[in-house]
């Protein structure tokens, strides 16, 4: 039972800090606040549900056609929907309010649209589904699979941030884009870069999370909340907190409905929330700041 | 020097993650001194007034305002026992009329008055930096020069007993900054204590009872303008010895 | 001056009196549709109370609406009528205060974090209790108030909250907020004590969102948590808001009115994209017109803000 639960959980965990990492390069590079964030990943859950039971495209397929697809299309919303409010801003404060209204208006559209196409029911698929025992305990492959393929575009992002010249770039607006330009970096389409990227990287975890759980056309709010509590607990920017936010999310998510009421998940996260926002503002691994 | 002291400052020190900005500083101010804090660009000057006015909190040491310690209160409430300040970059309230700017000031400092006598506490203020004629004009519109006088009516507003002026003098012409000299004596005369940050060295040399010199987050040099400036350390400071 | 003002309130004391006249001369469709906008008014007004000057964007305006009105589907039928609108307050206030205590001592992202989970948190805490304490899930509120009454306890509260409205700006209070909402570090420098006035507003506001919920409630026979924490209900108030201006006092009205008309139209007409148009409508309201209604007014008008 609780070999099960820490498995369970881990996963969860896994999927949380993965869509985290996505948001943090939005929020930490590009200065958006995306509140549509959510409606993205449930949109992805649906497109790969829709190509596993129109096309019978397995869903790991699927992502090399619903992560490209979301980067142009979250390229595309920074160019033409968010770079005008850059442009228009006198000051950071003021984009902020303008970006949190802009991607809460976006959520509604995204989530009517899906409203509108599947209404607000349930839906699953079933893609190997087949029990395996690690420890003793029972797990569903795919989520194991899902797990795994987490864990790849986690460090692919790592290295790549880390060893490249784009991934350079990229940390260097998310350490002070005045700087940046100095240096010859085009902050702008960094910014557009890291925004897509982020968008990519939730398509993949709505694809991932789409073969193990159920999901509905309201779940975007819950996915938005959850990424952006891991953000804050990890400290905006930092990857490795997001990591290490999203796996104890995860876990006290999934202790909580194991053991006290599955009714209860979002108040535990909330409580995490209270407590960081209590005791270290800054983020759990943050440093002192500024 | 053997006046009370409106401000103490010991062993200050603040850290942002690996770097010490401010190093066990210490420093005074006596009632009606008028004290420079010098240094070169990023030495750790304007920390130094954040961590006085409360809008950072120290690592360690202590900062006595009157003998009162200060330095875990929040930053309203040392703006109410009469620290007032000005900032490195004009922040004036730029929606709001210049009598507002200088009634914020009014209604929430130490006096916290409202009502009629509150207005004209306020264009009293603004005659006195000179702009009684712009009561009406809301800050975004005003010159940098005036916003700069804006922002000082403002801090007197909280009738200081200790102004903390962060390159308030920089910026200015030769005219201005005639003006803003005998302003900021003026000040003295009525017996503020004032901490000033300051560039502009004809300002430093004609105005400053005594300077305390920066570098790198520590004190390196105290004394009147005249030997702090000639201090060989502080030469160094400024200008590098070895590789500049 | 106190003649101007003088005749400023008679004016409003008449209008208030022929606005009270309306349930006796309105068919039940128009009357459902005057209380919409007075509920809306409220709403709006009251968001805009605390949104407009200090810019903080909230999203949590249906968790109080939903607050007020659960209050009452679980305490209306066995208490007397005001007591349950201050049962209903008590709880509301209490969650504005824990909310705002928490969030508003640090910067302005953390509170619209908080405040845009806040109703789904408080739908599922609600969820929660009904399905292990009382095994049901969903109400029947029974109670003897019918569309009139509701309407003129709306119309009391849209004048309190204009009424506040007008005390806070000429108080140093709606200073304080002004100077907050122009630059907050400045504020704290002149001696505001910034997170008192930002979470006395934000209870303020959350306040009047409870007691509107709680007047609405009888409006529906049967309440369960999906339907009193529609979170369309604060994306509704946030449009209007903007729409109309939530820098004065007036603006959110002037959002309120036409977009009401408009999405009761687009429901009945469009019921199944209904939340797309909403949302497309927003966006077009945040590019188009950021200064809302009222800014566009006053630009017309030749008047600096």
């Amino acid at each position: 039972m609780l070999i099960e639960a820490a498995l369970s959980g881990l996963i969860l965990g896994g999927m949380y800090a993965l869509v985290a990492m996505g948001l943090s390069l939005q929020y930490g590079v590009a200065r958006i606040m995306n509140l549509s964030y959510g409606e993205l990943l449930v949109a992805a859950s649906f497109s790969a549900w829709a190509l596993f039971t129109g096309a019978a495209v397995n869903p790991l397929a699927g992502l090399l056609a619903v992560v490209p697809a979301a980067f142009a299309a979250s390229w595309l919303v920074y160019r033409l929907l968010l770079a005008p409010l850059v442009r228009r801003a006198r000051t950071r404060d003021a984009l902020e309010v303008d970006t949190i209204l802009a991607t809460f208006g976006l959520a509604f559209v995204v989530q009517g649209v899906m409203l509108g196409f599947f209404g607000g029911a349930y839906y699953s698929y079933g893609y190997l589904a087949v029990p395996v025992k690690i420890l003793g305990a029972t797990v569903a492959v795919n989520r194991l699979i899902a797990l795994g393929v987490a864990v790849a575009i986690g460090l692919a992002l790592y290295f790549g941030l880390t060893r490249t010249r784009a991934g350079t770039a990229v940390r260097a607006v998310a350490v002070d884009p005045e700087s940046a330009r100095l240096v010859a970096i085009d902050v702008r389409a960094t910014a557009g870069f890291a925004f897509a990227l982020g968008g990519a990287l939730v398509a993949a975890g709505g694809v991932l999370v789409s073969m193990f759980l159920t999901f509905n056309a309201n779940l975007g709010v819950l996915f938005t909340m959850k990424a952006l509590i891991v953000v804050i607990m990890g400290g905006v920017g930092n990857l490795l907190g997001a990591l290490i936010a999203g796996l104890l999310l995860g876990l006290t998510e999934t202790f909580v409905a194991t053991w006290v009421d599955p009714g209860l998940t979002l108040a535990a996260t909330y409580s995490l929330f209270l407590l960081v926002l209590l005791a270290r503002p800054q983020g759990l691994f943050g440093g002192s700041g500024r | 020097m053997s006046a009370a002291a409106i401000l103490e400052v010991a062993n200050l020190s603040r850290r942002f993650g690996g770097l010490l900005a401010v190093d066990d500083v210490s420093l005074r101010v006596a009632a009606g001194e008028i004290v420079g804090l010098l240094g070169p660009n990023g030495s750790g000057k304007t920390t130094v007034l954040n961590l006085i006015s409360g809008a950072l909190r120290p690592d360690r040491g202590t900062v006595l305002l009157s003998g009162a310690p200060i330095h875990r209160l929040p930053a309203f409430r040392i703006a109410r026992m009469g620290v007032a300040r000005t900032f490195q970059l004009v922040r004036v309230l730029g929606s709001m009329t210049c009598r507002e700017n200088v009634l914020a000031g009014v209604a929430f400092g130490a006096r916290g008055q409202w009502g009629a006598s509150a207005r004209r506490a306020a264009d009293e203020l603004l005659s006195r930096v000179g702009l009684g004629e712009r009561a009406d004009t809301p800050g975004a519109d005003l010159t940098y020069i005036d916003q700069k006088r804006l922002e000082l009516a403002r801090a007197l507003a909280l009738r200081p007993a200790l102004l903390l002026l962060d390159e308030w003098l920089a910026g200015l012409n030769p005219a201005e900054l005639r003006l803003g000299i005998e302003l900021v004596r003026s000040l003295r005369a009525q017996g503020v204590g004032i901490l000033l940050v300051e560039h502009v060295m004809d300002a430093i040399r004609s105005l400053c009872d005594r300077c305390v010199v920066m570098n790198a987050g520590r004190v390196i040099a105290e004394g009147t303008p005249a030997a702090v400036l000639a201090d060989a350390e502080v030469v160094r400071a400024y200008l590098g010895d070895e590789d500049a | 001056m106190s003649g101007r003002a003088l005749a400023w309130g008679c004016g409003a004391a008449v209008l208030v009196g022929l606005l009270a006249l309306v349930p006796f001369a309105a068919d039940d469709y128009r009357l459902s549709l005057a209380i919409s906008i007075l509920s809306y008014t409220v709403l709006a007004t009251a968001w805009a109370l605390f949104s407009g000057p200090t810019r903080y964007v909230s999203l949590a305006t249906v968790a109080f609406f939903g607050i007020g009105a659960y209050a009452v589907a679980v305490l209306g039928e066995h208490n007397p009528w005001p007591l349950v609108l201050l049962a209903a307050l008590g709880i509301g206030v209490a969650v504005a205060l824990v909310v705002g205590l928490a969030t508003l001592r640090l910067s302005g992202v953390y509170f619209v974090i908080f405040t845009f989970g806040l109703a789904e948190l408080v739908r599922q805490l609600v969820t929660w209790y009904e399905v292990n304490r009382t095994r049901t899930l969903g109400r029947y509120v029974f109670l003897d108030i019918g569309p009139a009454q509701i309407y003129w306890q709306l119309l009391a509260l849209a004048v309190m909250v204009f009424a506040l409205g007008i005390l806070i700006r000429r108080s140093r209070l709606g200073l304080a907020l002004r100077v907050i909402g122009d630059d907050e570090a400045v504020a704290r420098h002149v001696g505001v004590n910034t997170t008192r006035v930002k979470v006395a507003l934000f209870t303020l506001s959350a306040a009047f969102m409870t007691v509107t919920g709680a007047v609405m409630a009888p409006r529906w026979t049967y309440i369960d948590p999906a339907i009193a924490f529609n979170p369309v209900v604060s994306f509704q108030v946030l449009i209007m808001a903007l729409l109309g201006g939530a820098h004065r006092l007036y603006g959110p009205l002037l959002g309120v009115v036409p977009l009401t008309l408009l999405f009761d139209f687009l429901l009945a007409r469009f019921p199944n994209h209904f939340i797309m148009m909403v949302g497309v409508a927003f966006l077009l309201i945040v590019y188009a017109i950021p200064q809302g209604i009222a800014g566009l007014l006053e630009r017309a008008l030749g008047k600096r803000r």
